[in-house]
């Protein structure tokens, strides 16, 4: 049986946060650096220049990537197998990634982008409680997840209800009506992560599954979605939004839609909408 | 497209100089303020009271930055979304605020709002706060240090770069762009 100690997964998320909000990853700076040869815009182009000018300022001085260091979202692929060892006085799994994003934030210097109330709205002071989703896998696999998930580009994101009748085409024009809508709000160029099927609540999360694929602009195993995903990235990228809304050709990097069972009554659609700074990483242990 | 270095505070004739789409460097002090801060000065305003800042001639910059490293002013600084400070922005003109700075869209109310008080609103580029920062040499809370990242800084600013998105004459870079750049279904 594998033993994983609690402590440990403290400090590797203490790190893990930091390292995120500072580094973009090499899947993430080739899908920019390749939309930055297609873009047309004279703007368009500036907002490219200004975006990688960033990420090296970011790294070398450790600053974060964007002032929106996020709600700190997880997900855990935890192996039935695995015993959870208490140490370093934490008493569950969940208290060590509360700790160890409460101790990141603060050690990088990081934004406190959390109220503890959504009407009443008193920041919590610490970017804590993390939002942990949970999987819970057979064998002894351990997997974390992490995305900074910055409030503006979420807040562009929505969720529909369809009838069966409304089929590949109802999906795909809500995708791209989503994407007009939000403009240049969210941060273009964006990454569009989208969930088709489960149902009201498993849509939004496959979409933001969706997101976490690496690396980012491979497409899904499934020829049919495949197609999709190319499609809906061409009529996206035919909006004219352009980086930041400024107009210009690219207004997506990536589109990855996930797709799962659902009612015969049912064809949910949740469409997750993610920034340029897409600050995604992991570890196993 | 043309490109201005302009200075803080600044007069009607800067305004009406601005067109969408123009570059700017802006030089001077901006002051900081994002969702809750200006909760805090409509109800001030509405109450009659004092703000506690002067934004005659004045930019508010609509940002929460992270915190600073010791010895930097500030942290990474990039612009938050604009359209949330929408029901605010139109007041704040009206008693001689001329700019604002942040990204995305504004509605028409605030639109109008240039139009009739001179001024206009900029986009900083979303996501780049690291650069942004740069361009900020100093930094001090001047009003409610209990909001944290959402308190209002009074930041110097130098060459502080931004774009003309709308321009006192009704201009928007935003839907310009769009126009020229989208392509209609076959």
């Amino acid at each position: 049986m594998k033993v994983i100690s609690l402590a440990k997964v403290r400090d590797t998320i203490k790190d893990l946060v930091q390292k995120a909000n500072f580094e973009l990853q090499d899947d993430v700076l080739d899908v920019i650096k390749d939309m930055e040869e297609k873009e047309e815009s004279p703007a368009g182009k500036e907002v490219f220049k200004q975006i990688l000018d960033n990420v090296k300022i970011a790294r070398d001085e450790k600053l974060g990537l964007c002032q929106d260091t996020g709600l700190a979202v997880f997900f855990v692929e935890l192996g039935e197998d695995v015993e959870l060892q208490k140490d370093g006085g934490l008493g569950s799994l969940s208290e060590a990634i509360t700790e160890g994003t409460r101790a990141g934030y603060e050690e990088g210097y990081l934004r406190k982008s959390v109220v503890e109330d959504p009407i009443r709205r008193k920041n919590t002071g610490d970017n804590t409680p993390a939002y942990i989703h949970w999987e819970l896998v057979p064998g002894d696999a351990f997997k974390v997840t992490f995305i900074a998930k910055g409030g503006g580009a979420e807040n562009m994101s929505a969720v529909q209800m369809f009838a069966p009748a409304a089929g590949m085409e109802g999906i795909e024009d809500f995708v791209v009506e989503t994407v007009d809508k939000g403009g240049s709000n969210p941060c273009p160029p964006i990454i569009v992560g989208v969930g088709a099927g489960g149902n009201f609540e498993y849509s939004a999360l496959l979409a933001k599954k969706a997101l976490l694929r690496r690396p980012l602009g491979s497409h899904s195993y499934d020829p049919f979605y495949a197609d999709m995903e190319r499609r809906l990235l061409e009529r996206i990228n035919n909006l004219g939004i352009g980086p930041q809304g400024m107009g210009g050709r690219i207004t997506a990097l990536a589109v990855h839609v996930e797709a799962f069972p659902c009612h015969i009554a049912s064809m949910p659609a949740a469409v997750n909408i993610q920034c340029h700074s897409h600050r995604v990483l992991s570890f196993e242990l | 497209m043309a490109e201005h270095r302009i200075e803080t505070p600044v007069s009607d004739e800067t305004i009406e100089k601005l067109r969408a789409g123009d570059r700017v460097f802006i030089t001077g002090y901006l002051y900081t303020g994002r969702d809750s801060a200006h909760k805090k000065l409509i109800e001030l305003v509405k109450e009659g009271k004092d703000l506690p800042l002067d934004i005659k001639g004045q930019f508010i910059y609509y940002v929460g930055p992270t915190p600073a490293r010791p010895g930097k002013p500030i942290g990474s600084a990039g612009p938050t979304t604009s359209y949330r400070m929408d029901s605010f922005a139109p007041t704040l003109h009206s008693m001689g605020l001329k700019g604002t700075i942040g990204k995305g869209s504004r509605n028409e109310e605030v639109k109008e709002a240039l139009k009739k008080y001179k001024a206009a609103y900029f986009a900083a580029v979303g996501g780049a706060g690291a650069l942004i920062s740069k361009s900020i040499e100093s930094s001090e809370v001047i009003a409610y240090p209990e909001l944290g990242p959402e308190a209002i800084r009074r930041v110097k600013v130098k060459d502080f770069p931004c774009i003309v998105i709308n321009d006192m004459y009704g201009g928007d870079l935003y839907e310009e762009g769009k126009k020229k750049y989208q392509k209609k279904k076959d």
